[in-house]
């Protein structure tokens, strides 16, 4: 090949190059650029509510839009709990699950039992919802809540939010409905991590004569932690987030109750409820202020993983 | 096919006795009529090819085959006369009096105390004192005591190769086992620790009986008092080290050792 020609072409390389180099940029920096947008407009769309209420915004359970008068704290308060209760249901069972696929599960009911959860995270969240209300809510209120107020409603320190009429829907609820939606994608997250444990770490345990509760609570768990605490993050990321399914369910009620039982709300049913007839410019505020802070909550609770990740990282004394 | 049996059988003790041993994975049968005994405190040694069956031999002393459900074994295996095979035994102490250390180093994720301490516990309820003199005891039985006596606290990942492997070694003894098993303990090592490691063996098994299974024949000559040559899940032969090495009373050890196939 001549070398004029030669040069020709590593010329247009080079251009091909910056271009393609650029074009990476410029979508890297572009998704930046999206977030700052949202977070801007967000803070822009929530001044007139931020000047009207301050801080104490956070911290009013008002919430009057005929005297135009807003709080932010039952929405917190209802997103917070709601997701608590999930978690505290969705973790242990999503760790059974994925012991039961990973360890103990005959191989044949390996791929059905897999794929059974995965379709469980594929189903729309407002099927959830209408399923919640119209058949979980009534059985809930029928069979479990009597005896939830019966047995749990009567002890001391705990009973309290335990107690009141068996309606179905409430908080409670909520919760129980955002387990189920969170459980299929902490649980298949959790059977991917424990699927790439080393054979050879899990035989070491076993042949120490540990059980199979021992590797994996002991030896698994803890090399997988990063992954795990990853799923978890996940689930509670789609558990604050939520919102048809939780709207459905959760009563939709500004009202600050200690009983689980009671209706209540959440940051994000609270939106997708009242935007439609959200009037006047302070009505509309305070709502964008909200999901002003359901971003925010939701960036503190991934900054909290992360640094626990690392602070369990130093404890074992890893050089990270 | 029989085993010739060059070993004196008034010189040893045996410890371990395999009677008729057939294994099988699923419907492949990868041991055939194997009839062994391990001496105690001795170390004998498994040779041959990959794919002999000497790794699978080794698995049925602590029952490790039996995680998987398609993979079974039939036949007596006797430790001390009682037969470990027996679906009575408990699969846990059993598994306390026969520890097992692997081709590569498996350190747990936790501080190198833990990981000693990790087996000890499963066992005894032993106080912080107690417990401090086992680690102590376990590091200085693996050679690994001075390396790592200041960092107790630290991860047992953050240690080399040849430093995890005998970490290892030291949480299998933690559990003052009767009997050692080692697969290929220093197939994924460098030289330096290998050595370390052999000399390790030989102390090792004034108190422990120890399995070596070795792709490594000189490894095999160099730390083993028996010998056992497999080939295609058959034992071809076993007797003590020195004569299987120097003078192999079947044509196919001899082949296998003097380098003419394998």
């Amino acid at each position: 090949m001549p070398t004029f020609l030669r040069e020709a072409s590593l010329k247009r390389h080079t251009v091909l190059d910056l271009l393609f180099r650029n074009l990476t940029r410029v979508s890297a920096f572009g998704v930046l650029a999206l977030l700052m947008a949202i977070i801007v407009s967000l803070i822009i769309g929530s001044m007139p509510a931020i000047r009207a209420f301050g801080f104490g915004f956070l911290a009013s359970s008002d919430w009057d839009p005929v005297s135009d008068q807003f709080g932010a704290l039952i929405p917190i308060v209802g997103t917070l709990v709601t997701s608590a209760i999930a978690l505290t249901i969705a973790i242990p069972v999503s760790f059974g699950i994925a012991i039961f696929l990973t360890e103990l599960s005959p191989r044949l009911l390996r791929r059905p039992l897999g794929v059974a959860i995965e379709l469980l995270a594929g189903i729309p969240s407002i099927i959830y919802g209408m399923w919640g209300l119209f058949v979980f809510a009534p059985l809930f209120a029928d069979h479990v809540e009597p005896w939830v107020n019966d047995h749990i409603g009567a002890m001391p320190y705990i009973g309290p939010f335990f107690s009141g009429p068996p309606m179905g829907i409430g908080v409670l609820t909520a919760g129980i409905i955002l387990a189920i939606m969170v459980i299929p994608f902490i649980a298949s997250v959790m059977r991917d991590v424990f699927e790439v444990v080393p054979t050879l770490l899990k035989e070491s345990a076993y042949g120490l004569g540990a059980t199979t509760w021992e590797v994996m609570w002991k030896v698994v768990l803890p090399y997988t932690r990063i992954g795990v605490v990853g799923g978890i993050m996940l689930g509670l990321g789609r558990a604050l987030g939520e919102t048809m399914a939780v709207t459905f369910v959760i009563g939709n009620a500004h009202e600050l109750g200690k009983s689980l039982l009671m209706p209540g709300n959440s940051i994000a049913s609270a939106l997708a409820n009242e935007f439609t007839e959200a009037y006047g410019e302070l009505y509309t505020s305070a709502l964008i202020e909200l999901g002003l802070i359901l971003f925010f909550i939701t960036f503190v609770v991934l900054s909290l993983a992360r640094y626990m990740l690392y602070k369990l990282g130093k404890r074992e004394g890893q050089a990270a | 096919m029989n085993a010739e049996n060059t070993t004196d059988p008034k010189t040893i003790v045996p410890k371990i006795i395999v009677k008729d041993l057939n294994f099988y994975y699923g419907n492949y049968r990868a041991l055939k009529n194997i009839n062994l005994s391990i001496a105690e405190k001795m170390v004998t040694a498994f040779i041959g090819p990959s794919g002999c069956g000497k790794s699978t031999l080794l698995r049925t002393f602590n029952r490790m085959y039996q995680l998987y459900p398609q993979q079974k074994a039939t036949g007596e295996i006797l430790l001390d006369g009682a037969n470990i095979l027996d679906k009575s035994q408990d699969l846990n102490m059993l598994r306390a009096r026969i520890g097992m250390v692997f081709q590569k180093p498996t350190p747990f994720p936790m501080s190198i105390y833990d990981n000693i301490a990790f087996g000890v516990k499963l066992y005894e309820n032993l106080s912080k004192n107690d417990m401090d003199e086992r680690v102590e005891w376990a590091l200085h039985k693996a050679a690994l005591w001075t390396e790592a006596k200041d960092k107790l606290k630290q991860s047992g990942t953050g240690l080399s190769g040849g430093q995890q492997q005998r970490l290892c070694i030291a949480r299998a003894i933690a559990v003052k086992p009767q009997v050692l098993l080692l697969d290929e303990p220093t197939s994924a090592l460098d030289p330096i620790s290998t050595a370390h490691i052999e000399k390790l063996i030989d102390e090792l098994k004034e108190d422990f009986t120890i399995v070596i299974v070795t792709h490594n024949m000189q490894q095999a000559a160099r730390v083993s008092d028996y010998t056992a040559y497999m080939y295609l899940g058959d034992l071809i032969e076993f007797g003590d080290t020195s004569t299987v090495f120097t003078n192999p009373k079947r044509k196919e050890t001899e082949d296998y050792i003097t380098g003419r196939f394998g």
